[in-house]
C-alpha cells in the first residue's frame, strides 16, 4: 500500500449541501491515505455527514472533486462507475434504516455481491464476515425486525466489507450501540483495515471515541461558522495510543 | 427528603418501589420471550437511577411495563408500587386498569420523557399547540391563562418561547428533546421516566439534557433514566442499576460503580471496560436470545469467572447477582496508557 502515491480518498474544495445558495460545506478538503484511520469530528449540523456521503459517492457536491486512489469520481450513486462505487464501504448511523427489512442478514450481507455478479461467492464470503463480526447461531436466517440494533448493525458493518473496500466511511457507525458493541464493532473495522490497508473515515462526535479509535481526528466547524475557505483543523491521535497493532 | 415520604416505622419509603417484576411475551409457535425477570428496585424523591445495559436486555420494556404500554402478549408479574401523599399503600402500577392509568397516573404522576422526541411529537402539529393541549388537559387551564401557563411549561424545560410557533422538523434534535422534555413536565408528575433521552445527540446536547433532567430531579422528582450511554449515566445517577438479558445483575452507588472499587459484577467490569477512555476492549460474545437463556447465570458462557457453581442462578447479594463477583480495588483505572487490550 505505501507503494502508491496517490492517497485513498482525497477532497479537495468540496461545497456541498441540499440548497445551492445555502450550502452545508463550503470548500472543504480532506485527505485520507491508505491504512490510515481518520477521525471527523464536530457538532450536529456541521455538515459531516454530508460530507461521509460525498467521500462515499452518494451525494453529488456543488463543487470540488472527489478522488479515490488518484481518480476523480465520474458520477455519483446509481451513475458512479462500479469500479469507484465499489472501493468505498459504508456503514450508517441507524441500522435499520440501513437495511432492506425483507432481507435475512446473510442475504444482506451478501446483497453487495449479488449487485455486481459476484453471487457465487457469497456463501463463503457470508460465512467469514459472519465470523468476523460475530454473528452465530441462526442469527444469519433471521430478518431485520427479529434482531436487535447491535446485531443488525454488526451485519451492515459485514456487509460494508463484503466487496473487500479500499476505503470505509463510518457515518457514527457506533452512535446507537452500547459500549461493549462498540468496541467490538471498532475492533472488526481495525482488524480490516490492518489486514487490508484500506483507509478509513469515521465520522462522530464523540471525541473520545474517535481520539482513541483513529490516527488522527480532524474538525468541521458549524454551519453557521465562516462562510468563506472553511479549513478542517487536524490533530494528531491522542499520545496514550500510539500502538501500531 | 421531605418529611411525607418518611413511614411510621422511620424507614424512608421510595417514591417506586418494584419488586419482582417479570414480563414475558407469548409468541408464535409457543415460543416465550423472557425480557425482564425478577427485577427489584427502590426510587426515592430527588434520586436519579440510571438502568443501564445493551440494546435488547429490557430495559425499555421495564419502561413500557411501569406505564401500562405493554402489547397484549405480555404478561407481567411482581408488584410496582407508586407512592404518593395520602396513598400509604401505593398503587400498583402493574394491577392499575387502563382508566386508572390513563387517567391519574400517565402524565399526572409520571412523565414519560421519550426515546427520539422527533417520533414521539405529532409532525403536522406546532410545538405550541401539543403543548397547549397536554396543559388543558392536565391542568384545566383555558383562555389567557392557557397562553401563559402553556409558555411557562417550555420555560421550565429551557424551550425557548420564540420557537414554539415551530413544527417539530424545523427544530434542531436538542430543541426537539426539550419539547418533549416540556411536554413531560406539564402535569408536575413526582416520577419522571426517562428512556434513552439522549440517544442520536451529540456529546455537548447528551450533557445539556441529563444536567436539566437532573435539575428536575433535584427539584424533587424521582428520576428513572433509561440509557445505554454510561458517560451520561456516570455525570447524573446517584445509584445504577446494570442490566443483563432481563435480569438486574448489579445494583450500586454511581460512585462505588464508576470510581473506587468499581463494579463488582463480571459483566459490568466488562462493560465499563469496553468504553473508549478505559480498556476499549468489548467483552466477547453477545447476549444470549431472550427465548433461550439458560437455567443459571446468562452471562456465564461469556465470562472468564464462569464455574460449575454458574449453571445455578445466582441470587442477589449486597446489590449483586454473582456467584463471584469481584471484591477489592480494581486494577489500574489507567488502563488506557497500556492499550494492550485494544488490538486483539
Amino acid at each position: 500500500m505505501t507503494a502508491d502515491p496517490h492517497p485513498a480518498l482525497e477532497l479537495s474544495g468540496i461545497t456541498a449541501g441540499y440548497e445551492r445558495r445555502a450550502p452545508v460545506l463550503r470548500d472543504v478538503s480532506l485527505t485520507v491515505h491508505g491504512s490510515e484511520a481518520v477521525g471527523l469530528l464536530g457538532p450536529s449540523g456541521c455538515g459531516k455527514s454530508t460530507l461521509a456521503k460525498v467521500a462515499a459517492l452518494l451525494h453529488r457536491p456543488y463543487a470540488g472533486t472527489v478522488r479515490l486512489g488518484g481518480e476523480p469520481a465520474r458520477g455519483w450513486r446509481h451513475r458512479a462507475p462500479r469500479a469507484q462505487r465499489t472501493a468505498v464501504g459504508v456503514v450508517f448511523q441507524q441500522p435499520r434504516l440501513a437495511a432492506d427489512p425483507r432481507l435475512t442478514l446473510a442475504a444482506l450481507i451478501a446483497e453487495p455481491l449479488r449487485a455486481t455478479g459476484r453471487g457465487r461467492e457469497a456463501t463463503e464470503r457470508v460465512r467469514e464476515l459472519a465470523d468476523a463480526v460475530g454473528l452465530g447461531g441462526d442469527l444469519l436466517d433471521r430478518r431485520p425486525h427479529e434482531v436487535s440494533d447491535g446485531q443488525l448493525q454488526r451485519a451492515c458493518v459485514a456487509r460494508a466489507l463484503v466487496l473487500r473496500p479500499r476505503v470505509l466511511v463510518c457515518d457514527e457507525m457506533t452512535a446507537m450501540l452500547d459500549a461493549s458493541t462498540t468496541a467490538a464493532l471498532v475492533t472488526v473495522v481495525e482488524d480490516y483495515r490492518q489486514r487490508s490497508g484500506a483507509a478509513l473515515l469515521a465520522v462522530g462526535h464523540d471525541r473520545t471515541l474517535l481520539e482513541r479509535w483513529c490516527d488522527r481526528t480532524v474538525e468541521l466547524a458549524g454551519a453557521g461558522g465562516g462562510t468563506d475557505g472553511e479549513e478542517v483543523r487536524s490533530a494528531p491521535r491522542a499520545p496514550a495510543d500510539t500502538s501500531a497493532g | 427528603m421531605s418529611q411525607d415520604t418518611a413511614t411510621t416505622d422511620g424507614t424512608r419509603r421510595p417514591l417506586l418501589r418494584v419488586r419482582e417484576l417479570t414480563v414475558r411475551f407469548g409468541m408464535r409457535h409457543g415460543r416465550r420471550i423472557a425480557a425482564v425477570s425478577d427485577v427489584s428496585f427502590d426510587l426515592a424523591a430527588g434520586e436519579c437511577l440510571a438502568l443501564v445495559g445493551e440494546s435488547g436486555c429490557g430495559k425499555s420494556v421495564l419502561a413500557s411495563a411501569l406505564l401500562g404500554l405493554l402489547p397484549a402478549n405480555a404478561r407481567t408479574d411482581g408488584s410496582a408500587l407508586l407512592y404518593g401523599p395520602g396513598q400509604g399503600t401505593g398503587l400498583d402500577l402493574l394491577a392499575a386498569d387502563e382508566a386508572t392509568l390513563a387517567r391519574t397516573v400517565r402524565g399526572r404522576r409520571v412523565g414519560l420523557v421519550p426515546q427520539s422526541p422527533a417520533a414521539h411529537l405529532t409532525p403536522v402539529r406546532t410545538v405550541r399547540s401539543q403543548l397547549a393541549e397536554t396543559v388543558r388537559e392536565l391542568t384545566g387551564a383555558r383562555g389567557r391563562e392557557l397562553a401563559a401557563v402553556t409558555r411557562a411549561a417550555a420555560e421550565r424545560a429551557a424551550f425557548p418561547v420564540d420557537h414554539l410557533d415551530r413544527y417539530p422538523h424545523q427544530l434542531s434534535g436538542g430543541l426537539a428533546q426539550r419539547a418533549a422534555t416540556a411536554l413531560a413536565l406539564v402535569g408536575d408528575a413526582p416520577l419522571l421516566l426517562a428512556d434513552e433521552p439522549t440517544t442520536g445527540l451529540d456529546r455537548d446536547l447528551v450533557e445539556r439534557t441529563v444536567d436539566e433532567l437532573r435539575a428536575h430531579t433535584d427539584d424533587g422528582r424521582g428520576l428513572l433514566l433509561i440509557t445505554h450511554d454510561l458517560a451520561a449515566a456516570e455525570r447524573v445517577a446517584d445509584r445504577v442499576a446494570v442490566m443483563y438479558a432481563g435480569r438486574v445483575v448489579e445494583l450500586a452507588d454511581a460512585g462505588d460503580f464508576f470510581g473506587e472499587p468499581g463494579p463488582r459484577h463480571p459483566y459490568a467490569r466488562g462493560l465499563l471496560a469496553a468504553l473508549p477512555e478505559r480498556a476499549f476492549t468489548p467483552i466477547p460474545g453477545m447476549p444470549p436470545e431472550l427465548d433461550a437463556l439458560p437455567d443459571g447465570c446468562a452471562f456465564a458462557p461469556r465470562c472468564t469467572r464462569a464455574s460449575a457453581e454458574c449453571a445455578r442462578l445466582p441470587a442477589a447479594e449486597e446489590g449483586v447477582a454473582c456467584h463471584h463477583p469481584v471484591t477489592g480495588a480494581r486494577p489500574a483505572v489507567g488502563r488506557r496508557e497500556g492499550s494492550e487490550g485494544s488490538k486483539v
